[in-house]
């Protein structure tokens, strides 16, 4: 099956699930919006699709990705984007470094710079690839950020609130470039937000575990 | 070296077949290229600065004549060195020991003379024919222990006493006018502590002066002990309380004792080295007011010597160092008071005229001794009783 | 992750880490029991005795030696913690307090020999105080007769150790305070009528001095077993116990050792009796606090901040040791009263350089291999936690403060002679391995900071970018962690540089290094020598925090992200 697909994905810590296990299919192309309150484990959920849940954390339940699955995986081969609230730009890489982190091995130096040159320009900021992301603007590092992700070749992209520390007009501004862009190259997007004025395609809702309710 | 030397060298040998067939098959030659690229651990006391300048200085020679790394290892105690030997071989390092060559005497030497851990070279070192074992009986016989080839002596030591000029003009010249006129000038004079060699020596003068039969010292310190110290201590008890700090606290090493004399704490000190005074007004570690003297009956006197533990890493290399010690060159630097100042072991009148010639026209001035001066030399007490001595005054004193 | 083979491979960084301390500890605990009864087969004592406490007790002035270390020991950490306590009650918050924060990390760099012998310059009766005084202002024209070192009572060794261990509680009390909610409780206590000092007193430092408990365990233990400290300032006749000890422990006499073990046996008891002395304080004190917090108010401001004085005052003295070494390794001749050297001169400089450069080079090397070993076990422990969770973490975190809680003679002595039997002893990896006891502890401390300060979602981030766990360390974390890991390079080279008995023991005497030419100078040697001796000690921490300093500024000069 094309596509994320999560099975009975749940994550638990110390034996107790913080949440329902939840089943979900992202087909290529298309977004999906888990809504929930904070602290109930959306986070933990991204985590264990992209194989970085913190070593106190299970998971149980299956993932895959086109039809090939994740579990067990190391982070690094699991072709997953993702992106946070904030743009956790390496701050000892300049702009260019931070773009080309990402990059699959073996490319000529040549080529390597075209595409970070071409990523800089479709975040519309051309000529910044020497600059110290320190000195960039929300707007600009966050777009950097989504350019990073990009330029890895993902073949998903999560979302965990990226547009919580925009302010209001450029925060839609963002939502539609991030969206654009992951359209355009049909990649499953699976957007975690409290707020359902960012919701975008099919929302679920992440139900608490039963008597995991207080906490969530 | 100068030809006539080599010359005369080549002749002892040939005078002394017995001493050079006793080396290794090969003679000296074989030692001197078996020490060759060897790297020799001279474990010696680290606490005085010229010393230490002067093995640095014996460490190029020997590494220019015969391509030996010469490491000092500074000791606080030489008793450190002796107790690596010891606990070394306990633990069964026979062979590839750590301490090639130790700067030492008395008990120490006994020590391990007795453990029987010693190296016997030192009469089989071309240059030991150069040494006065008859003028200088210390080099032969150290604190009445025959010393039989044991270790090779390399300085000659003296006990003086090193006045500041002005305020000390008639220097009391023996033990009972020590007492006086520590009673009129009180807390300026001390001793160094009696665990250093320079504070157990100056009990030991003491000792010399006070007791009532002398012919005691020359044995093992047994029941006889207490009678002959009995003089010293009711002396010593009069005495302690008009020191420096009222007698409580002592200072480490002669060294110490030096810096107090330059800082006016104390107007008395203590040396071992009658060139100390000229050597140490050189450095500008003393003033030029001070004067030396030695006590009217004449001071104690011993030689330094270098042991070889069997166990050494390194002996042969150790041996071309001690051989080295021994040479004119050597210790015409030692007697140098602007090096040293320590007075030489060896017979003047073995040397040729250019090799004595290194020996003269040191710079002296009023600081120091006049060569005549200096009195007799009193012999070492069997190093039994100073090792009780020692422990007999830290039991007073701790009281 | 819950597979045997992940689970040891979680483990093992941080059980190399343990073994590096614990095993040396253990061992050198054994090496002084075993013969404290009179067991060492190296010197045919097989049979358990008691005869060799017959011979401690029968040690002139045994007793006097360690009801000295007791009191000196109890002494210096009180008084050093009451000028931590009453000057951060007085000036926290203030703008002076973050200079004499500045102030205190260079005192802390120092090692303790080279600071004893600036003290020994400055507070001898012919010292720089006096000559700076003399004659105008007090008369003399020569020294007066007053042992103001090496006095019986300690109190010379007392300066020492509160000197050098003021700065160190200080810094610690610092980091406390970023963890507890001080600005808050100051101002509650504050509004409720308490005039400030009181405030932070009875409301912060509770608080406060729970976290820096251990640290001041450590003082009080360090300093009741100080051997270099207490060699140079402190009693000769008795010395406090653990000079005494080496005497012994370096005697001729093997069989002195016996007496020596049970002397080591001895003086972990006087730790452990001084640690309970101070646990009963402790009570007392919270008692009392308690009666003096509920009590009246304002009471006391005035003399808190009058003792508020008392850490700058030791910072200041501090500093001016540092100018006496400084002035002596340049100055020609210097009588008394003279306020200053004849002239200055270089040449001492110059002709101590050949015989200090083999000192130097051992000291440098010991620093880097038991440094460079911290680190990358340190490194290993942390990223193996990073990576498959705490596993062994925590028990390790408590075992690293165990040799900083033990006289080091206790154990020290025991490991000389484990060593001696390996036939390991005497060597720059044998004082290597007995320095990584010490240096490991605050290496990993320093750096365990660091790594949890280190925001996790950036190597995650890189992980997701298709970084293998290599790259990340390699590109990612390692940079990140630049200036934290040159810091905890330059701590663990300053506690190396320091250490004395761990060199002179598992050295055997034969590895010479700066602190132990300094040490064996500072019995009475050319003041000048031991002057360049001392400045050379403490150059290399100096430089090394210098450089853990500067180096990440100019690496990062251009990453504003960075230089914060």
């Amino acid at each position: 099956m094309s596509g994320l697909l999560l099975d009975a994905l749940s994550v638990s810590v110390g034996g107790r699930r913080l949440f329902a296990p939840l089943s979900l299919h992202v087909p290529r192309g298309e977004v999906a919006t888990l809504m929930g309150p904070s602290g109930c484990g959306k986070s933990s959920l991204l985590a264990a699709i992209c194989g970085t849940l913190d070593p106190a954390l299970s998971a149980a339940g299956r993932v895959s990705l086109d039809g090939r699955p994740l579990d067990g995986l190391p982070p690094e081969r699991r072709r997953i984007g993702i992106l946070f609230q904030d743009d956790l730009l390496f701050p000892h890489l300049s702009v260019g470094a931070n773009l080309a982190f990402g990059l699959p091995p073996g490319l000529k130096r040549a080529e390597r710079r075209a595409r970070v040159e071409a990523a800089l320009r479709d975040a519309e900021l051309p000529g910044f690839a020497e600059r110290d992301p320190a000195t960039l603007s929300g707007g600009q590092r966050a777009r950097v950020a989504l350019m990073r992700a990009l330029l890895a070749e993902p073949r998903a992209l999560l979302l965990d609130e990226p547009f919580g520390r925009l302010d209001a007009p450029l925060r839609a501004r963002f939502r539609a470039f991030v969206l654009g862009h992951a359209a355009a190259r049909g990649l499953p997007v699976l957007l975690v937000t409290h707020d359902p004025a960012e919701a975008a395609g099919r929302v679920v809702r992440l139900a608490p575990e039963a008597e995991a309710d207080a906490a969530c | 070296m100068t030809a006539p030397a080599l010359g005369r060298r080549a002749l002892a040998a040939l005078v002394l077949p017995p001493l050079a067939a006793r080396a290794e098959g090969d003679g000296w030659a074989g030692t001197l290229s078996r020490a060759r690229g060897r790297t020799v651990a001279w474990h010696a006391w680290g606490g005085d600065e010229r010393t230490n300048t002067f093995i640095a200085w014996v460490g190029q020679q020997v590494a220019a004549r015969h391509g030996i790394t010469l490491r000092h290892v500074r000791l606080r105690d030489t008793a450190e060195a002796v107790q690596r030997v010891l606990a070394e071989v306990s633990a069964g390092r026979r062979e590839g020991g750590a301490v090639d060559m130790i700067w030492l005497n008395g008990p120490n030497f006994l020590a391990l003379k007795q453990a029987g851990l010693l190296r016997r070279f030192a009469d089989r070192l071309p240059n030991f024919a150069l040494v006065d074992t008859v003028g200088k009986p210390a080099t032969v016989t150290d604190f009445t222990v025959p010393v039989e080839g044991y270790a090779a002596p390399w300085r000659m030591a003296r006990l003086v006493f090193i006045a500041e000029g002005r305020r000390v003009p008639d220097p009391p010249r023996d033990m009972p006018a020590l007492l006086s006129w520590a009673g009129r000038n009180r807390g300026r004079f001390t001793h160094p502590h009696v665990r250093n060699f320079l504070g157990a020596t100056f009990l030991k003068q003491a000792l010399f002066e006070l007791a009532p039969d002398r012919s005691v010292l020359a044995r093992p310190a047994d029941a006889a002990f207490d009678a002959a110290v009995a003089p010293l201590w009711s002396w010593y008890d009069a005495l302690r309380p008009l020191l420096w700090r009222q007698g409580r606290v002592f200072p480490e090493s002669g060294p110490a004792m030096r810096n107090l004399l330059n800082d006016g704490e104390i107007d008395i000190m203590l040396s071992f080295n009658p060139g100390e005074a000229t050597a140490s007004v050189t450095a500008g570690l003393l003033p030029a007011s001070v004067r030396s003297f030695v006590p009217a009956i004449g001071s104690i006197g011993n030689a330094s010597f270098v042991a070889i533990p069997l166990n050494a890493s390194a002996p042969e290399a150790a041996e071309a160092v001690a051989n080295f010690l021994l040479s004119p060159e050597a210790q015409a630097r030692a007697e140098d008071p602007r090096h040293l100042g320590a007075p030489t072991v060896l017979d003047l009148s073995r040397l040729s005229p250019a090799e004595r010639a290194l020996f003269e026209a040191w710079p002296r001035g009023p600081e120091a001794l006049a060569p005549d001066a200096l009195g007799p030399a009193l012999p070492e007490p069997h190093p039994s009783w100073m090792t009780r001595l020692t422990e007999a005054w830290e039991r007073r004193v701790a009281a | 992750m819950g597979t045997p083979r992940r689970r040891l491979s979680a483990a093992l960084p941080a059980l190399a880490a343990a073994g590096a301390i614990a095993l040396p500890v253990l061992g050198g605990l054994v090496g002084t029991l075993l013969p404290a009864f009179g067991v060492l087969p190296a010197i045919g004592a097989e049979a358990p005795s008691l005869e060799q406490w017959r011979r401690l007790f029968a040690e002139p002035g045994i007793g006097r030696a360690a009801l000295l270390s007791l009191s000196t020991g109890l002494a210096a950490t009180a008084l050093s913690l009451l000028s931590v306590a009453l000057f951060c009650a007085a000036a926290h918050g203030s703008r002076g307090f973050a200079r004499v924060q500045a102030l205190a990390l260079p005192v802390l760099a120092t090692p303790h020999a080279a600071l004893a012998i600036g003290l020994l310059f400055l507070i001898a009766p012919s010292g720089l105080l006096l000559r700076l005084l003399s004659p105008w202002a007090t008369g003399f024209d020569l020294p007066p007769d007053i042992a103001t070192v090496n006095d019986g009572l300690g109190l010379a060794l007392l300066l020492g150790l509160v000197v050098k261990e003021t700065p160190y509680l200080l810094l610690m009390t610092l980091a406390a305070l970023n963890q507890v909610p001080a600005a808050q409780l100051l101002a509650v206590a504050t509004s409720l009528g308490q005039p400030r000092p009181v405030a932070w007193l009875k409301a912060v430092f509770p608080l406060v001095y729970r976290q820096i408990r251990l640290p001041v365990f450590a003082v009080l233990a360090y300093s009741v077993g100080t051997v270099d400290v207490a060699l140079i300032l402190g009693p000769s006749a008795p010395p406090t116990l653990a000079p005494l000890l080496l005497r012994w422990a370096t005697s001729p006499d093997l069989s002195l050792l016996l007496p020596a073990s049970a002397g080591a046996l001895l003086l972990l008891g006087v730790a452990l009796a001084a640690a309970g002395v101070w646990i009963a304080g402790e009570r007392a004190a919270a008692t009392v606090g308690r009666a003096w917090a509920a009590g009246g108010r304002g009471i006391g401001a005035a003399a808190i901040r009058a003792g508020a004085a008392l850490l700058p005052l030791s910072l200041l003295l501090a500093y001016c040791a540092l100018a006496a070494v400084a002035l002596w390794s340049v100055a020609g001749p210097w009588r008394f009263p003279d306020a200053l050297p004849e002239r200055l001169q270089g040449g001492t400089w110059a002709a101590q350089a050949p015989a200090l450069a083999g000192p130097a080079v051992n000291s440098l090397v010991v620093a880097l291999v038991a440094t460079g070993i911290a680190l990358v076990l340190a490194v290993a422990a942390l990223e193996a936690r990073a990576r498959h969770g705490p596993a062994a973490l925590p028990w390790l975190l408590r075992l690293s403060a165990l040799p900083l809680l033990l006289p080091q003679a206790g154990f020290l002595l025991g490991l000389q002679a484990a060593l001696l039997a390996l036939g390991l002893e005497g060597g720059v990896a044998a004082v290597a391995l007995a320095h990584l006891v010490f240096v490991m502890p605050y290496v990993l401390l320093s750096l365990s900071d660091a790594y949890a300060a280190l925001d996790p979602r950036l190597p995650r981030v890189a992980a997701c970018l298709g970084a293998s766990p290599a790259r990340v360390f390699l590109a990612v974390k390692l940079p990140l962690l630049l200036r934290p890991l040159l810091v905890a390079a330059a701590v663990g080279i300053a506690v190396s540089i320091a250490q004395y008995l761990p060199t002179l023991l598992a050295g055997g005497g034969r590895l010479a290094t700066l602190t132990t030419e300094a040490v064996t100078l500072a019995a009475g040697g050319d003041r000048r020598v031991l002057g360049v001796v001392a400045v050379a000690q403490a150059a290399i921490p100096l430089l090394a925090f210098a450089a853990a300093l500067l180096l990440p500024a100019a690496v990062w000069r251009r990453r504003a992200g960075l230089r914060a």
